[in-house]
């Protein structure tokens, strides 16, 4: 155990700080909800990608800063970034999941196309897996891709499909072969959503945002080289990406960023003359969080350790999601318990806007749950974690064609 | 930089496990548990030759020379195995506040024999550790008249480091004219309580120009053993649970194979596994971040008592029938872990403190 920073650990810690002392007012706000880049965000993304403080370790030639893997230099990056609540970079699904599938198994031509101006939050991409009948069974999706004259001809219907409405691209699986295997008959494309036949219609949530989207395509033509892999090589991809989703929504540092959002909110909440923080019911449950929050932050740790080292975490990487996503849930539940009655004006402004507190914790209260749904239900995860994990007996599969 | 232990701490990790795992099967626990002593010459004699009694003494009075940090590996050690001893008061809360204190005669005297050993020091504090029943005790110079409850280590001791309300810190020796200990059967057969009676007992005063200091830094790693022995034996009970839904056959199928059992199974080692980066986190930082030590053994302590108690109550679910049997042996470590959640304060007190210092309340 040695949590002491090299020499060259400290000259980066002082470093940071120092850029946060100098370039900080350039920030834009380090919270917000979903939307597209806007030009101060895209600048701030510029500045980080090429201190590298983003996008660190992609090589040069894709644009990135091209460092080697650094798990002390990651975490204290994002450290020095909390502690001075700066924007910590544009964070999406095409820079979290697609870039590393591309650098994983891309070609040379893909990456150079797609990874440069992907971390510069240049062109926004989104998600095409889930179908109104393929949510935890992904692999049963019935979106089809047939080839005729050098394109994909693409029909069907995507859901869940988060910034769909102003993505510049979707990675999209489907079904190319007709005859193969479940698993066996998908591929991995990347569609530009200006192509004619793709029509987004924005889904509603309980939140009463449009958060998410539907994707309908009739007759969308796709050219044929814009296959990540080969045919039928889809869901091989698709898990590539998936590995990655899964360790974003585990982000320890967001969880220590609301334990200290709702001890200020506590503090500075009264019921009946007396300050929240001043109940002891409502402490000791900030103080519960409190605990399980910093075990998560120290088990992320452990787990960069374990990386670094080239072991492979096994069950440790598995249980991520789950705890990190039903944790998250409940600090979200202190923060409306916190807020009580003054805590039920809701009013969503939607992507044009920042919420109020109130809002801001009960759109979280709820998105909350989204989370534990997204990306592989809490009970998948539980599958996981007990299958590959720990090595219990596969569930029985059911009879049928797939 | 490394988030864990170094190749090293990890060998003294695996000596301390085989040697448990040689000398303690079942029907070895059963024994001792029955006689109730909770202590074990043999068995003691092993875990001193391993080096776990001067674990925490420096290398010229005869210890190993290491930290909280090893000693926690070696009390999740020993929690796996529910090991009879006093391991967290004898070897690591006793030496601290030998080491804490301004006497280098004391030091002197003390160390060797604790690291030999020979000497084993129980612990109890008069008040600071939250810790339930009535203790009180008066001193005049030096000597200590009154009773105290909660003292851990109790099995097995040879003296007794009592340190007061106005924190002043004394070692009496059990065998003392005046010191009358009555031994009670524990909940946690293999560690026994007690009740400790002074009367007019002669102690060796252990000076220490922050004594409140020194008495808080000795229940923080007491409480982070603590932490450390309930993660070692609530993953002992995840583990046995996970090799029984392996292996025990219902409906035509292994009961790991549904989803009930499966889940609950992934839900005890989603809650168990970061809390060894917890305890990790908390030793380390007695060693080498005071600022951080007492929060970080608060917590610790307060959260191994909360998924110690679910885990323990889930793997003893998960063998059905059988986890409720004496002759399983289940229990032991259920009970330890029931007990660790309360001795040195329990997880109420112990958020309660980390609060206060957040300045929160």
């Amino acid at each position: 155990m040695d949590l002491s920073y090299s020499e060259q650990h400290r000259a980066l810690q002082a470093e940071v700080r120092d850029f946060a002392k100098t370039h900080g007012h350039l920030s834009p706000p380090s919270g917000g909800g979903r939307k597209r880049p806007d030009r101060k965000t895209l600048d701030w993304q510029r500045i980080l990608v090429e201190r590298g403080y983003a996008a660190r370790t992609i090589p040069r030639q894709y644009g990135g800063c091209g460092a080697p893997p650094d798990v002390v230099e990651t975490a204290i990056i994002a450290e020095e970034f909390l502690r001075a609540r700066l924007y910590p970079g544009v964070m999406n699904q095409g820079i979290s999941m697609l870039v590393p599938t591309l650098l994983e198994v891309g070609t040379e031509e893909q990456r150079r196309r797609w990874v440069s101006p992907t971390i510069h939050g240049d062109v926004i991409w989104c998600q095409g897996y889930s179908e109104p009948g393929a949510g935890s069974d992904l692999a049963s999706l019935r979106t089809r891709a047939v080839v005729e004259g050098g394109h994909f001809i693409v029909n069907g219907q995507k859901i869940w499909t988060s910034s769909a409405h102003y993505a510049d691209m979707m990675f999209l699986l489907c079904r190319t072969e007709a005859d193969g295997e479940k698993h066996a008959g998908l591929s991995y494309l990347l569609v530009p959503m200006t192509t004619p036949g793709i029509e987004v219609r924005p889904l509603t949530t309980m939140t009463g945002r449009a958060e998410f989207n539907e994707v309908f395509f009739t007759d969308v033509r796709v050219p044929v080289d814009q296959i990540v892999m080969g045919r039928g090589d889809g869901w091989h991809v698709a898990n590539i990406t998936l590995k990655h989703e899964r360790f974003m929504l585990g982000d320890p540092n967001k969880l220590m960023q609301r334990v200290r959002g709702i001890g200020e909110l506590m503090t500075r909440t009264t019921v009946d003359g007396v300050r929240v923080i001043d109940m002891p019911e409502f402490r000791d449950r900030l103080l519960r969080l409190q605990a399980e929050v910093m075990a998560s932050r120290w088990h992320h740790l452990r787990l960069l350790t374990e990386r670094a080292r080239g072991e492979d975490p096994g069950v440790k990487q598995f249980l991520v999601k789950y705890f990190g996503t039903t944790l998250g849930y409940r600090l979200s539940s202190l923060a409306v318990d916190v807020l009580g009655v003054a805590g039920l004006v809701y009013q969503p402004r939607g992507e044009a806007a920042e919420d109020d507190e109130a809002t801001t914790w009960q759109i979280d209260y709820m998105y909350d749950i989204g989370l534990m749904i997204g990306g592989g239900t809490s009970q998948i995860q539980k599958n996981i974690i007990a299958e590959r994990g720990l090595g219990l007996p596969r569930e029985p599969k059911a009879p049928g064609r797939w | 930089m490394e988030f864990g232990p170094s190749e090293t701490q990890r060998l003294f990790e695996r000596l301390v496990r085989t040697y448990l795992g040689d000398r303690l099967p079942m029907d070895a626990l059963h024994r001792l548990a029955k006689s109730g002593s909770g202590f074990d010459e043999q068995l003691w004699g092993g875990l001193v030759e391993l080096g776990l009694a001067g674990v925490l003494v420096p290398e010229r009075f005869g210890g190993a020379g290491l930290g909280v940090f090893e000693a926690a590996l070696a009390a999740e050690a020993l929690g796996y195995f529910a090991t009879p001893g006093p391991f967290a008061a004898a070897c690591v809360m006793a030496p601290l506040a030998i080491l804490g204190s301004d006497s280098d005669a004391a030091r002197a005297a003390w160390l060797p024999p604790i690291a030999q050993g020979t000497a084993r020091l129980a612990v109890v504090f008069e008040q600071l550790a939250g810790v339930s029943g009535a203790s009180a005790v008066k001193r005049r110079a030096n000597r200590l008249s009154g009773s105290l409850d909660g003292v851990t280590g109790l099995a097995g001791a040879t003296h007794m480091v009592i340190i007061l309300a106005d924190h002043t810190t004394a070692v009496v020796g059990i065998e003392e004219p005046g010191v009358r200990v009555s031994l009670e059967p524990s909940l946690d057969r293999t560690r026994p309580v007690g009740k400790v009676e002074l009367f007019d007992v002669p102690a060796e005063l252990l000076p220490a120009g922050d004594a409140r200091g020194r008495a808080l830094r000795v229940l923080d790693a007491g409480r982070t053993m603590l932490a450390a022995d309930t993660l070692g034996a609530a993953q002992s009970m995840l583990d046995r649970a996970v090799a029984y839904a392996k292996q025990r056959e219902q409906f035509g199928r292994l009961i790991g194979s549904f989803q009930a059992v499966k889940h609950m199974c992934a839900d005890m080692v989603t809650m168990l596994e970061p809390c060894r980066a917890l305890v990790w986190y908390a030793a380390h930082a007695q060693d080498a971040i005071p600022e951080e030590a007492r929060l970080a053994a608060c917590h610790a302590k307060a959260h191994l008592g909360e998924v110690g108690r679910e885990v323990s109550r889930m793997a003893t679910e998960a063998h059905g029938g059988m986890g409720f049997t004496d002759e399983l042996g289940l229990h032991y470590w259920f009970k330890r872990v029931s007990a660790n959640r309360h001795l040195l304060g329990g997880p109420e007190r112990c958020r309660q403190e980390a609060a206060a210092l957040q300045g929160w309340g």
